[in-house]
This record gives structure tokens, sequence and C-alpha cells, in this order.
């Protein structure tokens, strides 16, 4: 067991898988020379030279439309997409080609690839910079769409990714690449679908996933110092979605709040208080509130950038109005 | 080539080789045949509403439809669009799976799942026919790259239309393409129309196949309707994609005899160009080359249209005869690997 960043955890598997499966290799911009943009790919290229390591020219939709057409042919192509933005620009090819190619052709070709990419705003990028559309590819059947929130995680996730036959949507942050926590030295991939309870509770379920996972999980802790037991749930597997944890967790705590870095309107918290409601309808003693970014392009300026994004201040208030309407106390 | 074309285009290359013996024209002329009387069986039946949603027909393109095919060896690879019935039959796939797939058949070459657009076929290399104008491009061009990782010897060849020049995915690949030297020919058959838009309306450099040169890659242009000049000018660069590891944008000019798909009445067309799509139809055009030749007789030709259309009709007796996919495999082929929590509900059942 080895502490490590989020970033160490998946540059560490990337090799291993490597090293294990001739098969695998990566593609993206400024992944070889330059080391990636967040340096995932550190070394790799060094040590694996550029046919495994393949910088790509500024041509997301080439690229990663190469990249599914390598894997028909039954390669495992491990793509990095700079930031999730920029994946707007592949759409076509991830959602018309990636997602279709194994059910239009009736099963005959499979897509075993992965796309890696960050979202998260915070960083004073800007409105085009700053997105997190992984809604747009959890909406589509055919692909799976991760979001580990943990470099033990991130590991046992990607292992799993590049080692499934289906094309996968590998969401990092670029908020969790530093934080650090244990890794096995021999790693289990997770297994896709499955949500986890990160913190057990009573009064109140609390769902995230990614970045909003961490602030669930504080916020959880300060809500204790005032008596209140809040339960974690971090969905990691944006599609398929594991609603029978989240639905579980609340028939036991009676209410809910969701937590998403995304807006609200239409949002993967609005996915799930719409499962809430259909499977713990009776057990609801309030109604789900949704916590998210507020519905604007999100601005450069500090002040106005801070407001706009979901915070461990703004859950707690969700948290606090959600108990006071059970009339519980 | 639409009349309506400002530029008159370049003169199509002349084959290089000899004419092919004459029995291996006469297969071709069959093959060729075969490709009319099915797509034309396919727009009556598309008619009587047998064939649901869209039905893109290659009349018109049976001479570069044989041609490209002739030249494309069975290790090869092919990706093509939305108008590749042809291509299907001319890589060997039965008549009757093909058929099948266009009636949304179990029996289909995709299980009922593709319809006229998605002929996908793993044995024959067939990887796709695809709808979105474009969307093969890349994919080709990563089967190149797979082929390029593993040093084989195998080819990809990447079927589209004119008016795919003017997309975005068409640089991206070729550039990629000609940057990482893969292993593909891109075939550009240009029949005046991308629907109602004809090229010089589109295209800025009408003369398509010159487009390469932006990519330091070869590029050749061929009378699509002389299908020993198709097969000669495919085998070059293929022949060159595989020794060399070079790629190759080769345009054919076919003409599209009908309109953009079955429900198209084309009347954007004067009746001027009518007149010149009959006198550029490639089938008449090589049935007279064989009878001028001594190969085949207007008796034999008769003769084989007789069968061919024997063939056609048993095609759409076995699609017609053939059952729908059985409503309980919905759900088979959303995910190759299966996973916990994955969606099975038709659309009135409930979460809980």
């Amino acid at each position: 067991m080895a502490t490590v960043t989020y970033r160490q955890a998946l540059r560490d598997t990337l090799r291993a898988e490597m090293l294990r499966d001739e098969d695998v290799f990566l593609m993206g911009e400024e992944i070889g020379v330059f080391e990636g943009s967040y340096k995932i790919t550190e070394g790799l290229l060094k040590e694996f030279g550029p046919r495994r390591v393949r910088d790509t020219p500024i041509a997301e939709e080439g690229f990663v439309g190469a990249a599914i057409g390598a894997a028909m042919l039954g390669l495992r192509p491990v793509v990095e997409i700079m930031t999730i933005n920029f994946s707007l620009l592949a759409l076509d090819q991830i959602v018309n080609h990636a997602a279709k190619i194994y059910g239009m052709f009736g099963g005959q070709c499979s897509v075993p690839m992965v796309i890696r990419t960050p979202g998260g705003g915070g960083q004073q990028l800007g409105a085009t910079h700053s997105q997190n559309v992984e809604l747009f590819y959890s909406f589509i059947p055919g692909l799976k769409v991760l979001a580990p929130s943990t470099p033990a995680e991130a590991s046992a996730m990607l292992k799993a990714a590049i080692r499934d036959d289906d094309p996968v949507l590998f969401l990092e942050n670029l908020s969790l690449y530093n934080t650090r926590g244990e890794v096995p030295d021999e790693v289990v991939p997770a297994e896709i679908g499955r949500a986890a309870v990160i913190r057990a509770g009573t009064d109140i379920t609390i769902i995230a996933y990614s970045r909003m996972a961490h602030v669930a999980a504080e916020v959880a802790e300060r809500l204790a110092g005032e008596g209140v037991s809040a339960e974690v749930v971090d969905l990691r597997s944006l599609r398929p979605l594991d609603r029978e944890t989240v639905v579980e967790s609340v028939r036991r705590t009676g209410c809910a709040v969701v937590a998403e870095d995304d807006w609200l309107t239409y949002g993967i918290g609005a996915e799930i208080a719409a499962t809430i409601q259909e499977g713990a309808f009776d057990w609801l003693d309030a109604p789900v509130r949704r916590v998210a970014m507020a519905e604007v392009p999100l601005p450069y300026s500090k002040p106005l950038e801070l407001a706009a994004l979901p915070s461990a201040d703004s859950l707690v208030t969700a948290v606090r109005d959600t108990l006071r309407a059970t009339g519980r106390r | 080539m639409g009349d309506t074309d400002t530029r008159s285009p370049a003169r199509p290359r002349r084959p290089r080789k000899s004419r092919p013996q004459p029995e291996t024209l006469v297969a071709y002329y069959r093959q060729m045949l075969l490709i009319r009387r099915f797509e034309e069986r396919a727009a009556r039946a598309y008619t009587e509403a047998k064939i649901g949603g869209y039905c893109h027909l290659n009349l018109g393109e049976e001479a570069t439809v044989t041609g490209l095919m002739a030249a494309l060896e069975s290790r090869d690879y092919l990706f093509t669009n939305y108008r590749e019935h042809g291509y299907a039959l001319a890589r060997g796939i039965e008549s009757r799976r093909v058929m099948a797939e266009l009636y949304g058949r179990s029996t289909g070459v995709s299980k009922g799942w593709g319809g006229s657009m998605h002929l996908f076929d793993t044995e024959s290399r067939l990887l796709g026919g695809y709808g979105i104008v474009g969307g093969q491009l890349p994919l080709a061009t990563g089967a190149a790259l797979a082929i390029s990782y593993r040093g084989g010897d195998e080819v990809v060849m990447c079927q589209m239309g004119d008016g795919t020049t003017n997309i975005g995915a068409f640089h991206e690949s070729l550039n990629m393409a000609a940057l990482w030297e893969l292993p593909i020919v891109y075939v550009v058959v240009n029949n005046g129309l991308g629907m109602g838009t004809t090229v010089a309306h589109s295209s800025a450099e009408p003369e398509l196949y010159r487009r390469a040169a932006a990519y330091r890659m070869e590029g050749a242009r061929v009378d699509g309707s002389d299908v020993a000049a198709v097969r000669d000018a495919a085998h070059a660069a293929i022949d060159r994609a595989r020794s060399q590891s070079k790629p190759f944008l080769l345009e054919t000019v076919s003409p599209r005899l009908k309109g953009h798909s079955v429900v198209d009445p084309a009347r954007y067309r004067s009746a001027e160009e009518k007149d010149a799509l009959k006198a550029a139809e490639p089938l008449a055009r090589l049935a007279l080359e064989l009878e001028e030749a001594g190969a085949l007789s207007a008796e034999d030709r008769d003769k084989l249209d007789a069968e061919v259309k024997a063939e056609v009709e048993d095609a759409a007796a076995f699609a017609d005869g053939s059952p729908h996919p059985d409503v309980s495999t919905l759900f088979d082929y959303t995910y190759a690997t299966p996973v916990p929590g994955e969606s099975r509900r038709l659309p009135a059942d409930p979460l809980f």
C-alpha cells in the first residue's frame, strides 16, 4: 500500500496495463513529447516509444474516431482528450460511432476503448474551459461513464475500463489530480456500474460524484459535529447508474440532497431525484434537493466564479433546509 | 458529373494496363448487372413498404463498385458510406442476406439492426456502411493505424461521396493518414451531386482528387463508368498502400442515375442532364463493348439477365419469408461486456 496522488495513480495504472497487454496504447494531444497537459503520461513516451504513445494533431474528431477504428480491429486504445470541453469536437464520433457500432451491426464488432478526460471549474479558465458535460455522454446507451473520486478508485476503475470491451468515458477532474490517497500494491479492477456508500449515516443521504464526493464527505464530517449523521453515496459510475444503492440508502434515511458540479436543469441530479421519487416515495420525509452550478456560462472573475460553483457551504445549507423540512427536529 | 458544373472536369486518366480478358469483363458485367437488378428490386420493395427508413441506391455506379471491389483483396478491409448495397454484393456477401437486412430481418447481415445504411460483415471484412457523412473516415483511418501498429500487410479502402470532401473529418483523416503513413486508399465516388447540390456549388476545388496535395498525398481521377479503368486505378493505389504503406486519394467520376434516395425524383436535373446520364450509363457501355468484341451476344446477355433476375427475386422472397428479430433480443447489443444496473426497461416499465 502506497500513498500517491490521483495523477500518479492514473500514470501507474496506464503503465501497468501497457506492460501487461501489447494491444493497449495511448493517443492524444501533447501526451508524448510534452508528457501530457496535466502530466498524466509523464515518462511513458520514453519508456514505450512513439508507437504506443502517439502524439496526435489537434483533431479531436479525427483521432477519437481513429481510436474507435483501431478498437474495431481489436486494439485497446486509451485516448486522452485534453479537457472534456474539447470532447465536444468529437461528439459525433463518440455518440454516433463508439456508442453505436456494437448495436447497429447486431453485435458483430465491439469497441474496447477508453477516453480519459478531465472536467471541472474553479481554475479561472472561463466559460469554454470549465464545463462538466459528462451529462451528454451519460445520456447515451452504449457508452459507460465512470467518475472516480480517489486515487485507489481511479486506478481500479481505469484498469476495469481498459479491460472492458465497450467504450468507456473516464471522467477525471482538474481539482483531484493533486489529491492523495492509498492505493494497494495489487490493484483489483473495479466492477463497473456500482456506487459506494463512502460514509454511513442515518439522518440524510448526500449523493455526489467526482470532486463533489469529496465536498460531500467534508460536509458530512462538519455536520457530525452538530449531531447530524449524514450518509454519503459516491455514484462512481454515471452510466450504468446504480439506482439500487441510492434508493436503498434513502429508504433508510428518509431524505436526500444531490450534489453535482454541473448545471441543474436536466442534470444528473434531476435523474437521481426522479429515481428517488420512484424508488423511495413512501420513505421520503422531505422533497429531494439538488445543489448544482449556477446556470450561467462560468465567468472568469474569481468572485463570480466562486459564487456560481457549488461549495461545502452551499451543500450544508441545502442539507440543513432538507432536515428542517422533514420536521424531525 | 452534373452538367451544371461551371468548370469542366479534368480528363479522366486512361487505364494504364491493357484491357482485361473478355471472360473477366463478362464476369464484371454480370456483377454490375446483379447490382443493377438488386437495386431496382430494392426500389420496388421500398415503394411496397417492405423496406423502411432511407434507401440509397448504387444505380449508375455499378462499374465503380465492381472495379473497386475487383481490386480489393479478401484480406483487406472496407468502410463505406450509406450507399453500399452494391459493395456488399461485390464483396461476396449473399444477396439474400443483403436483401434481408434491407427488410430488417434477423437473417440480414446486421441481424436487422442496421438496415440499408448499416451493412456489416466480419467475414468479408466489410466493416460497415455508415449513415453520417464523413463518419467512416476517422474509423477507417484508425483501422489502418491498427494494421500499421501490428505490422500487417492488409489495406483499408474507405469509400465516400463527393459531398464528404468538405467535412472536417475528411481533412483530419487525410492529414493523419499521410502523417503516420497508413495503408489506406480513400475513394471519392463523385456522382456530381451531394443530394441536390452540385460539386461546383459546394467545393472550391471541384477536382476533388487534387485535395490530396494538401497532405502531400498522391491522388488520381478515373472514369467511374469504365470498370477496367477503375479496377486498374484502384489496384495501383492498393499496391502502393500495401508495399509502401502510403495513403492514396482516388476519385471516380460516376453518374448517379436516379435521385439521392428512392424517394427523391431528382427534379433539379435538366432534360439535357438526364440525356447525358443515359449516354454515360455504364452497363450499356460495357454491353456494347462486349458485343463488339464478340464476347457477349445479345442472347447471352438476356440469359445472364434472366439468371440475375432470378437471384434477386429469390433474395426478395428469402427476405420476405425471414423472421423479424424477436422483441426479446432488444437488449442484447447495448454492451459487449455486461454490467450491473444496465437498463432493460420497456417504455412503461417502472424503475422499481
